[in-house]
């Protein structure tokens, strides 16, 4: 119990992306989404460095680094379309988005 | 000792903030509270030895992510609440938790399966930053291009999409009147 190992981490970042599953199902709000896709990728982050932490290798962290790099752009690229979508519609809900349905 | 507390303080906080995110109907809470986990986050990556990973954590997540989303919810209508979706709970926290144990397993089943040894393991009598820049500029010196190009690209992306007419609001014109903005833009173009 006092002893934390790497099981630790990885029950952490599975609560942790359940939290952020449970956030994606929920919201309908494409904001909140992108919210929830942040939790995603964090909870990653925290099995990649315990993992490079526990078996003393750096390509865990290496990972990181670029999941946060990737994590950057489709921010910028997402607010982008956003911004665009919200100056057209007035709304950002996940249920106004339905032109391409059949 | 410190370690176990640490670990559990962070646990909590964590995910008391992420949880805070993503039920709360209000989108400035759960903005705040995502900074604030991210920051929590860091404090793993510290306990764990990684500190450029934890400097980077705070710097490009709480610096950078959540500065954009902050100057980009200027541009919605934030202080109405969040209409969610009203489905049947159990399904949702069911498949949720099955998926995130699943992605767990997919990280532990190559450990349990072989003896793994370190790839690139850490070397003796150097700090981790300079571990990082030693792998980072060797072994994963594509990778790192690429993701320089992505980022540059992205930027270009996001200058393109939020930048164009900021003076207009296309939601308070007409349609006839929009279509007239885009007929006048396309002479610009042309002449």
């Amino acid at each position: 119990m006092m002893e934390i190992g790497l099981n630790h981490y990885l029950i952490l970042s599975t609560i942790l992306f359940a939290i952020g599953l449970v956030g994606i199902m929920r919201r309908k709000n494409l904001l909140l989404l992108f919210f929830a896709t942040e939790i995603l990728l964090n909870s990653v982050n925290i099995a990649f460095a315990a993992i490079s932490h526990y078996y003393g290798d750096l390509t865990g962290q290496m990972f990181a680094f670029f999941v946060i790099a990737i994590a950057a752009s489709e921010v910028a690229v997402g607010l982008g379309l956003l911004i665009v979508w919200f100056k057209r519609h007035g709304n950002v809900d996940l249920d106004t988005m339905s032109t391409m349905r059949g | 000792m410190f370690e176990a507390i640490a670990f559990y303080l962070f646990a909590f906080l964590t995910i008391a903030m992420f949880y805070i995110t993503v039920t709360t109907s209000q989108a400035l809470y759960a903005l705040t509270a995502l900074a604030a986990g991210m920051i929590f986050i860091s404090a793993f990556f510290f306990i764990l030895g990684a500190d450029f990973l934890g400097a980077v954590q705070i710097i490009v997540y709480t610096g950078a992510v959540m500065a954009i989303y902050a100057f980009g919810m200027m541009f919605f209508d934030t202080t109405r609440d969040v209409k969610e979706k009203q489905g049947n709970k159990f399904i949702v926290v069911g498949l949720s938790t099955l998926a995130a144990v699943l992605v767990v397993l997919i990280f532990v089943a190559p450990m349990l399966s072989t003896n793994m040894t370190a790839f690139y393991p850490t070397i003796e009598g150097a700090g981790n930053t300079q571990e990082v820049g030693m792998v980072l500029f060797t072994k994963y010196l594509i990778p790192f291009e690429v993701a320089a190009v992505m980022l540059l690209v992205a930027m270009v992306a996001g200058i393109v999409l939020a930048g164009k007419k900021m003076d207009l609001s296309l939601t308070l014109m007409t349609q006839a009147e929009i279509d007239a903005a885009k007929k006048e833009q396309d002479k610009k173009v042309l002449s």
